[in-house]
């Protein structure tokens, strides 16, 4: 075991990992922030989506120790001063989850998508979220969500 | 997953220094191979040594008519890099469809074709646009790199530090992949230079092979009429392709001809 010490949303961490230990285990268990979830731990489903110096990776398929001077954001860090994230807000609009497993991966997904190509079409989104699986929606308004949220931003952006 | 000791050194030097020390270990790139292979046991390192902290194995240069890309460098980043996408944008495109964005982002070239999955992408641009693999001590032809399945012509203590690309006078790459990995059941790069046309086709062998047939019909009139004059002789037999629940080697053999001249219909 050795100290690993990471910022996670915006606090400084330093915790005790052995290598083996996935970043993933590093968020649930020591750290206790379950929003990370893990649905396949194949590197196949993205539940377990999270934010790594502002890109999204699995966090199932990266060790802890390789998180260590890295700042990772999970779904309890995107909401700022008690007010959801626009993506959150969006989602939760437009309707974009059933179940909820997937929602947490699929929002951190989505905030990379929109923060590379911030005038994402349809297309790039459904194309980006290849990486996430939702069992239950069928996608639509999941990708309705974050296109909504894309015009929101560029609104708020203009304004 | 079993346990391992962990190491980040900060040079190649260092890091090959430990891969000696440590006979039984294994490099660490960007783990969206490595890490899938250990949880399933199908390795038992004793040490990982990873590659994620050496400046060296970063960046991306043009030389001359050589584009340059560390072996470090995330799919990701090949995929916007602006040299990539001013000399050769069929490789800028063909790393924007790797896997997913979440692997795109972690994933590296020297890890992709140090790991030689015989469904990945890279080998068939290496292969294709006769790059070369430079180490930490030599330089190894695409040609002479891949030498079987998960096989490669590397040491078990040699880093690839950069990988050399020619910049062909055109290429493309395209793909049929498998719906829930996004490997390539198939994928075919055609690169046309001045000295010729070199065709490249992953995911239905071992190994990314050339199609001589195909270079040698495309090298005569580079046309998607070209390829379809060949019919059913592509030089390859169904039999020696892959054949699994997928795909058989008779559909990939199909797929061949079709993703050839797809390739070649982007590259016109």
């Amino acid at each position: 075991m050795g100290a690993i010490t990471l910022k996670v949303n915006g606090k400084q961490v330093t915790v005790d990992a052995a290598p083996r230990t996935l970043l993933v285990e590093l968020l649930r268990e020591p750290l206790q922030l379950t929003g990370t979830h893990v649905g396949c731990d194949t590197s196949q489903c993205g539940s377990c989506t999270v934010l790594v110096d502002g890109r999204s990776i699995k966090a199932c398929t990266m060790l802890a120790v390789e998180a260590a001077g890295t700042e990772v954001t999970t779904i309890e860090g995107l909401a700022q001063g008690g007010r959801l994230h626009p993506m959150q807000e969006a989602f939760q609009s437009c309707h974009g989850l059933q179940c909820g497993f997937c929602t947490p991966g699929m929002i951190l997904s989505a905030v990379d998508c929109l923060k590379q190509n911030p005038t994402a079409d349809e297309r790039d989104v459904r194309e980006w979220l290849e990486g996430n699986i939702c069992r239950c929606t069928g996608y639509h308004n999941i990708v309705k969500a974050v296109l909504s949220c894309r015009d929101r931003m560029a609104q708020s952006k203009e304004g | 997953m079993r346990d391992f000791n962990f190491h980040r050194p900060a040079s190649v030097a260092e890091a090959v220094g430990l891969l000696r020390k440590h006979s039984g270990g294994k490099f660490l790139a960007g783990g969206q191979s490595l890490l899938p292979v250990l949880k399933l046991d199908m390795a038992d390192p004793s040490d990982l040594i990873s590659l994620s902290g050496i400046a060296e194995l970063r960046g991306i240069r043009v030389e001359g008519n050589t584009l340059i890309i560390g072996a470090g460098m995330r799919h990701a980043e090949v995929a916007q890099s602006p040299e990539v996408q001013r000399t050769i944008p069929g490789l800028a495109r063909l790393a924007d469809h790797i896997g997913d964005a979440q692997v795109r982002n972690r994933g590296t070239l020297g890890g992709s074709l140090a790991h030689a999955d015989p469904a990945a992408d890279y080998p068939a641009a290496i292969v294709a646009l006769n790059g070369t693999v430079q180490t930490d001590r030599r330089t190894i032809a695409a040609d002479d790199f891949f030498t079987g399945l998960f096989e490669t012509a590397l040491r078990p203590d040699e880093v690839i530090t950069a990988v050399r690309f020619p910049v062909p006078t055109r290429c493309a790459y395209a793909k049929f992949g498998s719906h829930a990995s996004k490997y390539a059941l198939v994928g075919v790069m055609v690169a046309k230079t001045a000295d010729g046309v070199r065709v490249a086709v992953t995911g239905a062998g071992p190994y990314a092979f050339r199609a001589a047939a195909l270079e040698t019909a495309l090298g005569q009139s580079f046309s998607v009429a070209a390829i379809e004059a060949l019919g059913e002789n592509l030089g390859v037999r169904a039999d020696d392709l892959n054949n699994t629940a997928e795909a058989s080697g008779a559909y990939r053999k199909h797929l061949i001809a079709v993703l050839a001249k797809r390739a070649v219909a982007a590259c016109l």
